[in-house]
């Protein structure tokens, strides 16, 4: 049987799975893929396809049991199974192949894969699986969704269902969005900006931030071998962006955060990173995370500034991703919105920079992800690509509209002296401060662990702590072509039921190892899944030293 | 500042749409703002959005969903047991047991798939049909957007080429400009009400071949906007089409419920392509989709649909099943589509509040699809096939034409134009399905109270008479 699956790759499949234009060698996920063809990041596509070559076992085992037994196409005389098949791994979309996305990659199917034989009896060294490894405040039972019942949440629904088609939300809305949420969605950035100016106009009610994300940069693409459009993007980051950018076969530009400063964004990388990119490229859009993902650095204001003014000078798309802006929890730390830093530095960079700014439903205090509502802010776009932009949005006709009227509540929560304020306000601040108490513990525990070293947590809902890998365990990695993040990982999963998302997924400077795990189980479990780590990460030492 | 230079070309390639929606939008508010119309209200009929135009939801799928949205609910005895049941059951299903949390895996909600794999066994008399080919997504469209972006590659004469019916869809024709796939026309024969004659498809699969790849061919059955229903003969002939030509079947099947009256049936290409024995059923590649937004749900607004998958190549699939990592589907819309392909059985308490309304929904659909035919029929100048689907073809007079021309618009979207302004109904020009030529046709959709039907009816008649009558 292994040696039929192996077959499945033919050379000819192997020759066109070649690196593609990535701007830096990233470490990408390696690891167990389904089916042997997954590559990871561009540069790695080869590591990915030995480890299936490698370790035909895991291949095999993490498509036995999510392909429920034997696959039902015949297989042919020589063992190709593609063969006489109209669409191909040969034939098809070639982007496709290039995109990989670590937070629900080959090691949350394995976690799958356990939970399912828990569920059948099968004994492990642990009683569930704990899945730390994607941002679902929702699914960790966390936070109590505010459904207020009376007067304040009639009104509120009386005036979005009134904007619905047939005033249902079974009404496709326009593809913009619903207007009066769009109204609303303006006040809000109002208010938290202090009074600068939003038109309803500027804004976009996206399914999810990621679908705006995805969207602009599809937009900004063009240009051919070194007038091809590049993109920086913080390393680390959330590998939305490498896997859109990778699709759209865009270049990705790189800028290292600096992890012994915090994870700050130090300008001089920036620019770095960005003269040697223009030798193979044209730089057009800058992404930042704020608070970050998946490093939780909240950024200074001055440091906002000197981005603004980096890509002002350097005629950068700003691109802010600030879904996390509601969750800041260190003290000193603030969030500062990169629209009004913007506006603030006077009308020579608010006149000129061209910015989108994200947020979603599914983060901040309600935690909403399975709705899918989001929103974009578009300032200073040409008017003729603000149409195209308009019209690629209408393509998918609208977003849900579910989402877009949860939009509604985020930016729209009860005000002082309505009913529901002050059960509101309680909720809010309760499932905050937990969150930040979480994270201090988070932070602390690790930190006793010698060969883990974590930075504090300022905000967001994750932690990205640094461990040490000895060298033996680097060795066998490698044997299994593995990156030493992914096999330790795995190793963690097997070993005490924890899924944490790798390192690699998210990027990491080379020769350094990272995991990124949620802090938003509830604080009894977070503590057990701690010390589990603890205990695994002293154990793994021992192991490999 | 980003200028259009420095657009992706291809975004500059998706076609623009025809700005009727927004005129349509741009009425409304003056209305609101006190102008006067020689309407109350803009009517607008030109999509299948059947709450839009006024027809209520099915209370038994908005119970559950409210249920699920607010928990506590499952106390309330306001609300029938087997609401409250069914909502306790669609929440366990969720991570966490909440709407709020991302799909368990970016295909969908596990026990939904199940579902939606046993109702497709079931309405195929027993035809299997494997969770795990069933795919979820935010609505049909962004479901074929998925499989033909899977599909699409190649550029001038190797770029791949899909055969679609003439008319289709009206969003098929940006879909397919934003994936970057050829459109290639078939004619559907409207003198025979919209069939499908497989001598068309061979020649436009011939014509094809000289300038592009055709990899797939994309039925709608019921087809949309004709109603049009496909017989045995014709869906077989379209399999052994598909098989011996060497192309990817996609079939949108998305009215499968809403076939009424004119002894015709929904046949399932599944269903016939398994009795077509082995040599087909294990070889043809078949992709096809249903969602919420038509047939007696309606629910539009929701975004959910599903695509089920038939002998892809399983490296393929594998890309397929992955593609929705970042962006999984929404939750809300899978719960309704499992209420959709799990309705209420005979002895629940919300049986027969839920049987009538269908009953009703039926009745008025299919009234309005006989009332709709015969009175356009009546109509000088106008000429319609009897189907559930309305979209009749028009006689415009040469002034309306020349005008057109004038103000480089099509002649059939400036007579929606007119009859926007005039009388306050949005109407779907023609040639958003495709019909780009002279011979121009409306779309008009039957979902709709009944006296909303009539009232659009009657200004229809009113003014494709005067306009005749103004240019003599």
């Amino acid at each position: 049987m292994s040696a039929t699956r192996v077959q499945l790759i033919s050379p000819r499949t192997l020759r066109l799975l070649s690196p593609g234009r990535s701007a830096l060698f990233l470490p990408g996920g390696g690891g167990p893929h389904r089916g042997g063809g997954v590559p990871g990041f561009r540069s790695l596509i080869f590591p990915s396809l030995s480890s299936s070559f490698s370790s035909p076992g895991r291949a095999l085992s993490s498509l036995s049991t999510t392909r429920r037994g034997l696959p039902k196409t015949k297989m042919s005389d020589n063992g190709t199974m593609s063969r006489g098949k109209v669409l191909t791994i040969d034939n098809m979309n070639p982007t496709v192949k290039k995109v990989e996305y670590a937070v629900r990659g080959p090691i949350v199917q394995r976690a799958v894969e356990l939970e399912k034989e828990l569920s059948e009896g099968r004994k492990k060294p642990f009683a569930e699986v704990i899945k730390a490894n994607i941002g679902d405040a929702q699914a960790m039972a966390q936070i109590v969704f505010l459904k207020y019942k009376n007067k304040d949440a009639k009104s509120r629904a009386c005036r979005i269902l009134n904007s619905c088609g047939g005033n249902s939300m079974g009404a496709y809305s326009a593809s913009q969005g619903i207007g009066s949420v769009r109204q609303d969605v303006a006040r809000y950035i109002e208010r938290r900006d202090g009074g600068v100016p939003c038109k309803p106009d500027n804004i976009y009610l996206t399914t999810g931030a990621s679908d705006g994300i995805v969207t602009m940069l599809k937009l900004l693409v063009c240009g051919e071998g070194a007038t091809r459009t590049g993109v920086m993007i913080s390393i680390p980051q959330y590998p939305l962006y490498s896997a859109a950018l990778a699709e759209l076969s865009a270049v990705q530009i790189n800028y290292y955060l600096n992890e012994e400063k915090c994870w700050s964004l130090d300008i001089g990388e920036l620019q770095r990173a960005l003269d040697e990119a223009r030798l193979h490229c044209n730089p057009r859009a800058l992404c930042i995370i704020n608070p970050g993902n998946p490093t939780g650095q909240v950024q200074s204001r001055e440091c906002i500034e000197d981005v603004i003014r980096f890509a002002a000078k350097e005629r950068l798309f700003l691109m802010a991703d600030e879904v996390y802006q509601d969750n800041v929890y260190a003290e000193g730390c603030q969030f500062h919105s990169f629209k009004k830093v913007l506006f603030e530095m006077g009308p020579e960079y608010s006149e000129t920079v061209e910015l989108a700014s994200f947020h979603s439903t599914s983060k901040c205090y309600m935690g909403e992800c399975g709705f899918r509502g989001g929103y974009m802010e578009i300032i200073n776009m040409d008017d003729d690509v603000k149409d195209q932009l308009t019209k690629l949005l209408s393509v998918r006709l609208c977003s849900p509209v579910p989402g877009q009227a949860l939009m509604d509540l985020v930016v729209n929560p009860p005000q002082p002296g309505e009913p529901s304020y002050e059960r509101f306000i309680k909720e809010r601040t309760s499932t905050l401060s937990a969150l930040a108490e979480k994270a201090r513990l988070t932070e602390q525990v690790l930190n006793t662990v010698e060969g883990i070293r974590c930075n504090p947590v300022q905000g967001a809902m994750y932690s990205f702590p640094r461990i040490t890998i000895p060298e033996k365990a680097i060795q066998e990695a490698k044997k299994l072509g593995q990156q030493p993040d992914m096999f330790y990982c795995m190793k963690m999963l097997e070993e005490t039921g924890i899924c944490l998302v790798p390192g690699s997924g998210f990027g990491q400077r080379e020769g350094t190892y990272h995991f990124r795990m949620t802090i938003l189980p509830p604080t009894d479990k977070l503590k057990i899944l701690l010390n589990n780590v603890k205990e695994f990460h002293q154990r793994f030492t021992q192991q490999y030293s | 500042m980003s200028s259009m230079k420095e657009v992706n070309p291809m975004v500059l390639g998706i076609r623009d749409p025809v700005s009727l929606q927004s005129l349509a939008a741009r009425i409304t508010e003056q209305i609101a703002q006190g102008e006067q119309k020689p309407f109350q209200r803009v009517i607008d009929v030109s999509s299948g959005d059947p709450h839009r135009a006024g027809m209520p939801p099915l209370s038994f799928a908005r119970q559950v969903l409210a249920v699920c949205l607010y928990p506590k609910l499952l106390k309330e005895s306001s609300f029938p047991v087997d609401v409250r049941q069914r909502a306790e059951k669609l929440l366990g299903a969720c991570n966490g047991g909440s709407v709020g949390s991302y799909s368990a895996s970016s295909c969908g909600i596990p026990q939904i798939q199940k579902s939606v794999a046993e109702f497709i066994t079931k309405r195929d008399g027993g035809v299997a049909s494997d969770p795990e080919d069933i795919i979820f997504s935010s609505g049909s469209q962004r479901t074929l957007k998925l499989v033909l972006h899977l599909l699409s590659s190649g550029q001038g004469p190797t770029q791949t080429g899909v055969l679609t019916p003439l008319p289709c869809p009206h969003t098929l024709p940006i879909l397919l400009d934003e994936v970057g796939v050829k459109l290639v026309p078939y004619r559907l024969l409207e003198e025979r009400g919209w069939t499908l004659e497989l001598e068309e498809l061979h020649r436009a699969l011939k014509a094809a071949r000289r300038h592009c790849e055709p990899r797939a061919i994309y039925i709608s059955n019921p087809g949309n906007p004709t109603g049009h229903v496909q017989d045995l003969k014709t869906i077989e002939e379209v399999i052994r089409f598909a098989a011996s030509e060497r192309l990817v079947l996609l079939v949108e099947e998305v009215y499968q419920d809403s076939v009424f009256g004119q002894d015709k049936k929904f046949l399932s290409y599944k269903k016939v392509l398994f009795e077509m024995g082995a040599s087909y059923s294990e070889r043809v590649e078949m992709v096809s989709f249903h969602s919420i937004s038509a047939g007696t749900m309606g629910e539009c607004g929701l975004r959910g649909g599903y695509m089920e998958v038939i002998n892809m190549d399983l490296l393929v699939k594998n890309f397929l099943t992955s593609m929705q990592g970042p962006c999984s589907p929404p939750v809300l819309p899978q719960l309704a589509l499992e209420i959709m392909v799990n309705p209420p059985s005979p002895g629940d308490a919300s049986y027969e509040v839920f049987t009538q309304e269908i009953l009703q929904k039926v009745e008025t659909l299919t009234q309005n699809a006989q009332r709709a035919c015969e009175f356009l029929n009546g109509v000088p100048g106008m000429s319609c096939q009897q189907a559930m689907g309305l979209y009749p073809c028009l006689h415009l007079p040469a002034e309306i034409i020349q005008e057109a021309k004038r103000s480089g618009l099509r002649a059939d979207v400036l007579y929606c134009k007119k009859f926007l302004e005039e009388e306050g109904v949005c109407l779907g020009p023609g040639s958003e399905n495709g019909h780009d030529d002279e011979n121009y046709h409306i779309r008009l959709c039957i979902s709709a109270p009944a006296a909303v039907l009539e009232d659009v009816l009657k200004r229809l008649q009113s003014f494709h008479l005067r306009i005749q009558d103004r240019h003599h």
